[in-house]
């Protein structure tokens, strides 16, 4: 009883500050001085390669935009908050981003659970937010201000079905997923329906959660019915070790993954296991193009690292949107808005970027085969 | 069949590894009736400075079993001198109060070994160094053990051994035994009881590091919150074999380890989500306290220790 009561004297208190936070709101910027833009991601967590990753692209973005004169005269300021990768202090740091930093435009997060936790408290204050990497098809449909700038999971599942039906030439598969993660669910999904369409049978779907320790029941199982290929659409830290343990166990068919994989972290964990295994992904460091070198070369040279994917979309959310601030002149939330919606041909790192009346990014997915710690260069499956 | 085999291996890994840190919880109980809720943390600062030797020592280059030994025993000999600290600087002051008090105590000694390893390393898991060049052996058909599992088997089964002869056949295994039959008796029959209780912690704590050393050449994902659930199952085993009782906290955590793997692998057939595998280790738990709450090998009356 007394716990009772006290957790309502808890929940009250926690109410009626809420209640009192949102004041001013928007129309915090006076249109002169920098333009405050919120960053939000795992920085510290277990999934902080994601977070610093992304968090360099849209800092190395946000400079150079300073250093060539900023927007119209202005400067950009990016006020970066971590979330620990966890989706309740997501939501409190984009509060107090919005609430007390007062930013006009927020940019977070990778992870789509976390995107979904923050996304509510963007709409409710108006305040545009641009998911660099948040895959799952939820996240935009929060509301008419959250945006992306990278595709979304129906289709990164199909561009993995297709390529292993088309490409492998696989006739069966398993499934491994992640069963906390919004991400890791909707890729399987989306694979399963995709890969089943095309002729595919799927044997089995096993889960597992962040964090586990052993995988090698889930693994056995999976063996026993000798799929031709095993779709694991899960983050780099269980994905390394899942490699590794199914090659112990003798396991060679490849396991397909998504972009949850790309991490320098990866490797370490996963070592040559990883080997013959494939990702889908949103761009290719080894792209000859002469807009994506530079940018590799830029960051190496300030982060002494190869950008990887998530870099990649951090510079591009980034930049996506001091162009809409640009081509709309303000900052006012609603303006703001329709004019990230309009963006259109963006030429991003990633690829060419539009926004359609959902809010997501059209373009096309890479394909990439994991060789000794690189990634290499497989096909492009576009929409 | 050899499905069925590869599974019971899966099993007994990681059950050995519960059974390591069990015998902790079983022990500090044998002697202080005190469930230290921190012993799974110190399985994870275990995992730690053997990451950190690794590193610092230059073994992390490549595999080397000499520098596997190193680093376990190094490990083993640090856990065991933060469960001695843990015990002098935490318990020792409450010890005189309720039984509630140290719990409490545990419970915030736990915490903040967590949140201090948070803080200072980051949450995000690292990579431990492969000490050990990874080969799986096939034993039939397509049931294959790997060397890392055969570290486990042998590591855990040395070391259990070497307990039951501490614990049986040494003097300061004798005054444990003392100890936990009564501690008053004991003292006045000049054990120095702090001296075994500081003990005690360092034994358990160094069995806890082992497991944490060798799980990480199993799974080499190490983060400062591994020990929490893995913690709170050895914990369950520990029940489950009859709190105080050692050969039961290693029956428990065998067990333990192989109902999880049989959830994994034959759950789908019959129902029940691979996600119940941390469900089912609580739902041993409860049953055991609603039927047997003594353990499988618990009594009343039984050397305890």
């Amino acid at each position: 009883m007394k716990r009772i009561l006290l957790s309502l004297v808890v929940m009250a208190c926690m109410l009626a500050t809420f209640a009192c936070e949102r004041r001013g709101g928007v129309g915090g910027d006076n249109n002169t001085g920098p333009i405050r833009v919120g960053y939000y991601g795992d920085l510290t967590g277990r999934t902080s390669n994601f977070g610093v990753s992304t968090k360099n692209g849209a800092m190395m973005a946000a400079d150079e935009i300073n250093k060539a004169g900023g927007i119209n005269g202005r400067q950009i300021e990016i006020l970066s908050e971590d979330d620990e990768g966890r989706p309740e202090k997501a939501a409190t740091v984009v509060t107090k981003l919005i609430d007390q930093d007062k930013v006009v435009a927020l940019v977070g997060e990778v992870a789509s659970g976390n995107s979904l936790a923050a996304a509510p408290k963007a709409q409710a204050a108006h305040v545009p937010m641009i998911s660099p990497s948040s895959t799952n098809p939820a996240v935009t449909q929060v509301g008419d201000y959250i945006f992306r700038v990278c595709f979304i999971d129906p289709f990164q599942g199909e561009v993995m079905a297709k390529f292993a039906a088309n490409t492998l030439h696989a006739k069966t598969a398993a499934i491994m997923q992640d069963f906390n993660a919004p991400y890791s669910r909707g890729l399987t999904e989306f694979f399963e329906s995709s890969f089943t369409k095309l002729g595919g049978k799927i044997l089995t779907k096993q889960s597992y959660t962040q964090g586990d320790r052993d995988y090698k029941g889930q693994l056995t199982s999976i063996r026993s019915l000798t799929p031709d290929v095993i779709y694991v659409p899960g983050y780099y830290g269980e994905v390394g070790v899942i490699a590794k343990q199914a090659k112990q166990l003798g396991i060679t068919q490849p396991l397909l993954g998504g972009d949850g994989w790309d991490a320098p972290q990866l490797w370490e964990l996963g070592g040559d296991a990883l080997n013959g295994d494939y990702i889908s992904n949103h761009y290719s460091v080894e792209d000859p193009s002469p807009a994506i070198q530079k940018f590799v070369n830029d960051f190496k040279a300030r982060y002494k690292i190869v950008p990887d994917a998530l870099a990649a979309l951090g510079y591009d959310a980034m930049r996506v949107l001091a162009d809409a601030i640009k081509r709309g002149g303000t900052t006012d939330g609603p303006k703001l808005r329709d004019a990230i919606a309009a963006t259109k041909d963006f030429p991003g790192v990633t690829g060419v970027i539009s926004i359609n009346a959902e809010r997501n990014a059209v373009k096309p997915a890479v394909v990439l085969k994991l060789q000794d710690g690189k990634y290499v260069y497989q096909e492009t499956i576009k929409p | 069949m050899d499905t069925f085999v590869q599974q019971i291996i899966n099993g007994l890994t990681v059950g050995a590894i519960y059974a390591l840190i069990a015998l902790g919880y079983t022990m500090v109980y044998g002697i202080l009736r005190l469930i230290n809720f921190a012993h799974g943390d110190v399985y994870m600062v275990g995992a730690f400075v053997g990451y950190f030797l690794a590193f610092q020592l230059g073994f992390a280059a490549g595999p080397s079993l000499v520098g596997l030994a190193i680093v376990l025993i190094g490990s083993m000999i640090a856990a065991a001198l933060v469960g001695i600290a843990m015990e002098r600087f935490a318990y020792r002051p409450v010890r005189k109060y309720a039984r509630m008090t140290t719990l409490i105590t545990a419970i915030g000694v736990s915490l903040l070994i967590e949140n201090l390893f948070v803080a200072k390393l980051g949450a995000a898991p690292r990579a431990f160094p492969q000490l050990l060049r990874e080969q799986s052996y096939t034993l039939f058909g397509n049931a294959a053990i790997s060397k890392s599992q055969i570290l486990i088997f042998a590591v855990s089964v040395a070391l259990m051994m070497l307990l039951q002869w501490i614990i049986f056949k040494t003097k300061v295994g004798t005054a444990m035994r003392a100890v936990s039959f009564n501690l008053n008796s004991a003292k006045l029959m000049g054990i120095n009881t702090d001296m075994i209780i500081s003990f005690t912690f360092a034994l358990g704590s160094a069995l806890a590091a082992a497991g944490g050393v060798l799980t990480a050449q199993y799974n080499p994902q190490i983060d400062p919150l591994m020990g929490i659930l893995t913690g709170l199952k050895a914990f369950v085993a520990a029940v489950l074999g009859g709190i105080g009782n050692i050969p039961g906290a290693v029956l428990g955590g065998l067990l333990i380890g192989i109902a999880e793997t049989f959830v994994v692998g034959y759950g789908q057939k019959v129902g029940i989500p691979t996600t119940f595998r941390d469900a089912v280790a609580f739902a041993i738990l409860i049953l055991v306290l609603l039927f047997r709450p003594t353990g499988l090998l618990g009594s009343t009356v039984q050397e305890k220790v």
